[in-house]
Order: C-alpha cells, then structure tokens, then sequence
C-alpha cells in the first residue's frame, strides 16, 4: 500500500518534470472547430488552457490555417460558406462561396486555392481566396469527404464515403486521373513528406490504405485491433504523420484510442486512450506534440509524441471537430 | 401532376445517363455495354392500409420505391467511375394483379436480382417458384420471424430487422436503463401476436420480467368524435390501473390505438413498441454518422421524409452496388455470392458494418431508438457481449435458428 503511494508520488514528480522539461512545445495556440456550438475555441499551448471563444457560422467543421498563418479558413457547412477568421482580431472578416454543406477542404501549397468537399452535391469545388470566387467544380464519387494535397501541389486526393473511392485529381488539368478503392466509408486523405504516399482512413471498414502515390496501387492496408473493445467500435478518421515518415498516428473515433503506427514497417505500435470519440488530429509546429478533438467528451487530448503519452486534456466547446496549431 | 413531373425528370436523367454511358463506350471501345449492366428487378404490391389513428402521418404511396431510385442514383455516381450502370425494372402491382406472373416476366427477361416490397405470404410464394431458384430476392417490407426461421428460404436476403431484433433492441435498452417490469399490451393482428411473443422471448434472454399482458380490447367506435378524448383517458387508466411496472410495452402495428395510451395510464409511466419509443430500422430524428446525408438527399428526391421501407430498399439496391464495385463484376451470380460472404460489408449511416447472416440470410444491423423528434438511443447496448459480433445479440442468433436451408 505505501508502495502505492510513494510510487504514485514518484510518478508525478517525474510526469511534472516531464512537462517542464519540454521547452520548445509551448509556444502555439491551438483553434479547434466546435461543430455543435457554432464556435472556435482558442488553446494556449503554453498553458494548455482554454483561452477565448470566437462565435462563427453554422455548423463548423472543417479548419485550416492560411499560408501566411494570419487567418483560419473554416468551413461553416450549415451556412454554406467558408469563413475567413482573423487571427488577430480573432473576429470573422471575410466570407468565400464554397458550394452547397462544405465539410473539409485543403489549401494549395501556393496558398492561392482552395479544394473544398461539398458533401451533398457529389462535388469538388475550387475556390480562388483572394478573388473570393468560384473558379470550377470536379464532380466527383457520392459524399465527397476527405481532401489532401499533395507537398507539391500537384495531385489532390479527394475521398467519397459512398462510392468507397479515393479520387486523385490532377490540379493542373483539374481532371480525375485515377480512382483507387478502399474500404467503407473512406474519410480523410493525408500525403506523407516526401510526396510518395497518401494514406487513407475507412471508418465502416476499420481500415488505414498506404498508397503508392506513383502507381496508384495500395500498398498496405492497416488493421486494427484493441482489447476489449468490439471491432465495430474501431473506425478510424484522423490522419497524421510525422514529416520524417517515422510515426503515423490514425484516431481511431468511438474507440477512443490513438493507434501509433511504425511509418515504415505499418506495425501498430500502441494504442493511446485519448477523450471519447476521437476525431481529428493536428500536430503542433515542430511536431513535439499532437491535440486530438474528442468529439462526444467535449475536449482535445494533448499526446507528447517523444514519449508516446497522452499528457493532458482540455475541455473545448460542444462536438469539437477540427483543430490546428500556430506558432 | 406531380407525379407526371417527376417521370419527366426521371426520363430526362435516364437520358442523361444514357448520354453518359455512350460518351464513357466511345473512350473505350471495348466494353459491351450489357455485359457492365447490372439488372435489378423491383415488386411491390402496394396495399391499402388501414388508416392509422393520427392524420398527421399518412403512409405515402410511394414508399419503398423512393428508397430504391435513391440509391440507384448513388450507384450510377460510384459506376460513373468503374464503367458500371444500374437499370432498375420495375413492377409495381395492383392489388387485384397477379404477383407471380410478374415475377415470372422479370425472371424471363434474365433478372435474377428481384428486390420485393411483399407481405410474408405474397414473398414466400414468389420465392418458391421455379423461376426464383436462381434468383436472389431482396425482402424489403417484411418483418416476420418465420421468413428467417421455419419458412426461410436459400434465396432470400432480408433488409428490415426481423421483430426479434426490434423486440431484443428494445429490451435491451430498458433492462440497461434498470427498468425492468414490463406491462405488455398486445393489438389484434397476427404482427401484434408475433411481437408480443418476441417481447416475451427478450425479457427471458436479457432478464427482464414481463408483470402482466393484457389484450387491448376497447373499440371506442368513431375516432373522430368531439369529446372522443374523455372516454380514452378514462379507458386507458381504468385498463392499467393496480398493476405495478416500470414500462409499458406495445404492440400496435397498424397504429388503431397505441398512441392513445400515452399520457394517460393510472400511474405515470413511459410508453415503448409501436408507439412511444419505437425501436426500428430507420426513424426521421436519426442525424448521426453522416446519416443527414441521407435524409437530406431523400427528402431533396422525394419531398416527403424517409422511411425504414425506403431505407431498406436503398440498402438492398446500395448492397447490390457495392458487391459489383467490389467484384468488378455486373454478374449476378458472382454478387449474390459476395453478399453472402466474410468480405461485404455495408455502410448504412450506422456507424456499423452491415452484412448478412449466413444461417438465416438476416442483415445485421443496429436498430434505433427513438420516438417522433428524438434519437434516444441505438442497440445494442454497450455491454452485452457477443463472441462474434455485438449485433448478433440482436434477433435469433445461430445456435437457436429455426431455419434449414436445403
């Protein structure tokens, strides 16, 4: 029993030392997309503690940070549009057309584009940010969902949870060059450093697909298996990989865990019990760390990615969503 | 009128379509352009109900099919991509017409996936024809316990829930709650007699306990009077008072009285079944796991909500899709295989994935709770475990399956 204790003790002494010995993670803010209360909620990275609440449009959803890392485009799927936040001001200043009930979108690496999923139209709509216009639409598979540019701005994979598909479109000809199937429900599509790969999540078929980016095939189809948690409840959604291809994480949604993934070998390393529901991942900048939205406990969990722990969790707003971090 | 509009518009797409295929065989020469056609037949016979209680929801004349042209749409977009179109014959049979020579028409014509919008004995003698031995039949509308048990048939593949499932999903959620002390009030129909005995089974298998059963009897003679309401009330109270429950479960299918028993029992208790909290396939509230989508695209197609008859049928049709995507293939042989095997499965906006069981030809599925405005919860329960999968604790399982397929 004083075992117990005096090892509890230990332990918090050396996770406190832990996280002060972490000197180079605390320097961000972290915005996270509350879906159900219409608001953004800002993190102090230093602190980990909520910070302010910024009101924007209906339902938001999909985040992404602008190149200059001033604004947070957000897509407000109820209101039909995307919002331009102002990071400064932290007040929306700026509304751009996206098409009907955008979801998740990218940016393209010139900073110039936006490739935006409009989930009720079976739709990929581009979007000229600073002409505030329409510049076309790619019709893609039933539910367009998942939208991941490649590092060179060349290819856009574009997944749809209907058709199972991942599209790969080429931004140059804005034409679909080719379509490779994967599990059910494929939600996101991340592209790894180097531009070799894209990785794609199936949250009904339980899956990760590794795909070679130059021949289009799949390469690796990741399973996963959790003890004591049913296999219906793995359905992963989140994606992110370290830039080095070392570490892959994939949030793996009512299961509640993070699965770590050796980048290289695709072995799943461990799984991380994160907040319920997990939903999307972010790095911060120098990728010390990773927040995930926990979408029915209402908070983002913070993982140290040096030791593989999660380290903290902070309450957000209601069905947190999306989430990115700044310097 | 409205319904000329719309088999203009439909007309106008099949064009549409057609011009699609045509540009899509003139890039690739050579394709034939049967061999990428998968042929679905559809049979319905729909029947005049009797008119449920409340006027507010009246059953549309459309139901069923609507579900079917949706996902005939979803899987021309997902064909859009692998060459493959999905041409839907459809037969939709009037009361006194005669089902089998339909039947027999779609199977002569070479169709050999006929998804049916049938009652139990009209499905059972179309699925024992001759012609339907090498036809896969998609069952869409009936509920009965003995399609998957005594009279199942190799041929056939149900989409709805069987009234084993909805009675399991039910219970499971009220002995989760701790509300365990049931008073069941059963209709007249066979449906009613057949629910009540799946209640009954449910509370022995999850260990609730069944207080009282009583048949509903009272005919109040005109539903419409003007102070019809105080002779209810009085009825509903007298019927459950002095007896001491937790919930009472109903068995109402053709809706002539269950909503007239809430809000007004002797003591003050829940109402769950047909009416009050109804478990079910479908239900107009459910919004999660992308599932607005399908509502929004339905409600966009059909102007009117969707159905758990409509949800199945785009199933049954979206299931049909998804093993040609899978299989490359627009054989019907070799999707009626895929169906049945360890590799399909199905997304439905459950957030489960759907597939049939093998013994009875089931698709297991989580089945939702919820009343008129309000997703209250899905089954099954967090808990009750299953060494193969949590869904098959819903419905006969397969070491207590009736069903012998020859």
């Amino acid at each position: 029993m004083s075992n117990g204790i005096s090892c509890a003790r230990w332990c918090a002494a050396v996770l406190a030392f832990a996280c002060m010995a972490v000197p180079t993670a605390a320097a961000d803010t972290v915005y996270v997309s509350n879906e159900k209360d219409n608001t953004i909620t800002v993190v102090d990275g230093a602190s980990l503690e909520p910070v302010k609440t910024i009101p924007v449009g209906q339902r938001p959803r999909g985040i992404v940070l602008s190149k200059d890392e001033k604004s947070l485009y957000i897509c407000a799927s109820d209101s039909d549009h995307i919002e331009v936040l102002d990071l400064a001001a932290d007040k929306v200043v700026r509304t751009l057309p996206s098409g009907a009930d955008p979801e998740y979108f990218a940016l393209d690496p010139t900073g110039k584009l936006l490739y935006i999923a409009n989930e009720d139209d079976n739709l990929v709509t581009i979007v000229d940010i600073d002409r505030g216009a329409v510049v076309t639409e790619i019709p893609v598979g039933v539910e367009p969902e998942g939208m991941g540019i490649s590092p060179d701005g060349q290819y856009l994979v574009n997944t749809s949870e209907t058709t199972n598909m991942a599209h790969v479109i080429d931004t140059a000809k804005r034409e679909i060059v080719a379509n490779i199937l994967v599990d059910s429900r494929p939600r996101r599509a991340v592209w790894t450093a180097d531009g070799a790969q894209f990785w794609v999540s199936a949250e009904i078929g339980g899956t990760v697909s590794v795909v070679d980016a130059a021949k289009h095939e799949i390469v690796k189809r990741i399973t996963f298996a959790v003890s004591g948690v049913p296999t219906e409840a793995i359905q992963p959604v989140g994606i992110a990989i370290t830039h080095d291809r070392k570490l892959a994480f994939v949030a793996l949604g009512p299961a509640n865990r993070v699965a770590v993934i050796d980048a290289q070998s695709y072995e799943v390393k461990r799984y991380l019990l994160v907040g319920q529901r997990v939903w999307s991942l972010a790095f911060n900048p120098d990728q010390s760390r990773l927040y995930t939205t926990n979408g029915v406990s209402n908070d983002i969990t913070v993982i140290d990615v040096g030791s593989l722990k999660p380290i903290k969790s902070v309450p957000v707003g209601q069905s947190p969503w999306g989430v990115v971090s700044r310097p | 009128m409205r319904a000329i509009r719309w088999r203009q518009m439909t007309n106008r797409r099949n064009i549409m379509l057609m011009l699609a295929a045509l540009t899509f065989l003139a890039a690739a020469p050579a394709v034939d352009a049967y061999a990428q056609t998968v042929q679905i037949g559809w049979l319905s016979q729909p029947i005049k109900r009797t008119l449920p209680l409340s006027y507010l929801d009246q059953p549309p004349e459309d139901e069923g099919i609507q579900g079917a042209h949706l996902a005939i749409t979803d899987n021309a977009t997902t064909g859009h991509f692998t060459g493959q179109s999905f041409e839907l014959a459809e037969r939709v049979i009037p009361e006194d017409g005669d089902v089998a020579a339909a039947f027999r028409d779609l199977a002569a014509k070479g169709t050999r996936l006929v998804v049916t919008d049938l009652p139990a004995p009209d499905l059972l003698s179309v699925a024992s024809l001759p012609e339907a031995a090498s036809v896969t039949i998609f069952d869409t509308a009936a509920p009965d316990d003995r399609l998957r048990g005594e009279d199942c048939r190799a041929n056939l593949l149900h989409l709805l829930p069987s009234r084993a499932m909805l009675a399991d999903a039910l219970v499971q959620y009220l002995v989760a709650k701790r509300w365990p002390d049931i008073l069941l009030v059963i209709g007249h129909s066979e449906g009613d007699s057949e629910l009540a005995g799946d209640i009954r089974h449910a509370a022995q298998k999850f260990q609730a306990h069944i207080v009282k059963e009583k048949p509903w009897t009272f005919v109040p003679g005109a539903r419409r009077t003007d102070t019809g309401h105080f002779a209810i009330q009085a009825e509903v109270a007298r019927f459950t008072q002095g007896i001491s429950y937790d919930v009472l479960i109903v068995a109402d299918e053709e809706d002539e009285f269950g909503d007239e028993l809430l809000y007004r029992t002797f003591d003050p208790r829940p109402v769950a079944g047909t009416q009050g909290l109804v478990p079910s396939s479908w239900a107009r509230p459910h919004e999660q796991w992308g599932a607005t989508q399908l509502q929004d695209r339905f409600l966009h197609q059909a102007k009117r909500w969707m159905t758990d008859r409509d949800y199945a049928a785009w199933m049954a049709v979206r299931a049909i899709g998804e093993a040609a995507t899978r299989t490359k293939s627009t054989d019907p042989a070799a999707i009626s295989t895929f169906l049945r095997g360890d590799r399909f499965e199905l997304a439905a906006y459950k957030g489960a994935r759907l597939s049939f069981r093998s013994w009875d030809g089931q698709l297991r599925q989580p089945v939702l709770l919820a009343d008129a405005h309000s997703l209250v919860s899905v089954s099954p329960q967090p808990g009750f475990l299953h060494q193969f999968s949590e869904l098959d604790t819903l419905g006969i399982d397969k070491p207590e399956t009736k069903c012998r397929m020859g």
